[in-house]
């Protein structure tokens, strides 16, 4: 348990320190390379809640296509590869005032409701328990999450083509 | 491990994510920002899901995958197109609703 929590340590500073990073650096391709640490390290937590296959399908998914699609998207826009102060717009500080509102209601919320709530890893979600789940009671929105990526990828294809 | 860890990790990562998407211009970060949301999500869904013993969790974390990698697919072509006709990515000069 102590290992387990070193560790969640370690992941969380790394993904704090990256996700603040996304959103502050002045160098686009950098985001993009801060958000890789930030989605690996929720990967990591997915292995920490004994949830091992989302965790490779956040790694496949996300790290694998997801990042590699934005690294085409700034490629494509022709985005200044390096240093580049024109990032934020003027909202910057409404921003920081909304975001730390945000995070002071939900703190105060969720330690006021789980304060003391243990979750309990010793009992590992097993991928046959999420296959069956996927494939008895949720089949239907299975299927429409199906229709609903091939409507995406017609879409962007019709979106992007060059006519 | 307290629940509460995960739920506070994924309050901070939901903030950073809202905080990116409001003072971000270039709409590719605006985009990176969103995802940012979606994983805070994720983590909360695969934490209540080891909380309660069961695998709709993960189950609906799968499909909050699926649909962010369909709405990035999307995203970026439209991003492409604001781009082949403006020549520029600049949020704040996509302004052709604003009364």
């Amino acid at each position: 348990m102590v290992a387990q929590n070193i560790a969640f340590g370690l992941t969380a500073l790394g993904m704090a320190i990256g996700a603040v990073r996304v959103v502050t650096t002045k160098n686009v391709v950098h985001a993009a390379l801060w958000l890789v640490l930030v989605l690996g390290g929720v990967a990591v937590n997915y292995i920490l809640l004994a949830a091992e296959f989302i965790a490779v399908v956040q790694v496949l998914v996300y790290i694998g296509a997801i990042v590699v699609l934005f690294l085409f998207g700034i490629m494509l826009t022709r985005a200044p590869i390096g240093h580049d102060p024109d990032l934020d717009n003027d909202q910057r500080w409404a921003g920081v005032v909304v975001g730390l509102l945000m995070f002071g209601v939900l703190a105060s919320v969720l330690a006021k409701q789980f304060g003391r709530v243990h979750v309990d890893t010793s009992h590992v979600q097993r991928t046959a328990d999420v296959a069956n789940s996927v494939f008895t009671t949720y089949v239907v929105p299975f299927e429409v999450v199906s229709v609903v990526l091939l409507a995406a990828l017609v879409g962007a294809v019709v979106i992007a083509r060059r006519d | 491990m307290l629940l509460n860890q995960f739920l506070f990790l994924g309050a901070f990562l939901f903030c950073t994510g809202i905080y990116g998407a409001l003072s971000r211009k270039n709409a590719v970060l605006v985009l990176m920002s969103i995802e940012l949301i979606l994983n805070a999500v994720n983590i909360n869904l695969v934490a209540f899901g080891a909380f309660r013993d069961s695998p709709v969790g993960q189950v609906f974390a799968l499909f909050v995958i699926a649909i962010a990698a369909a709405e990035v697919g999307v995203g970026l072509a439209i991003v492409l197109i604001i781009y082949r006709n403006r020549r520029s990515i600049d949020l704040t000069q996509v302004d052709a609703m604003k009364g």
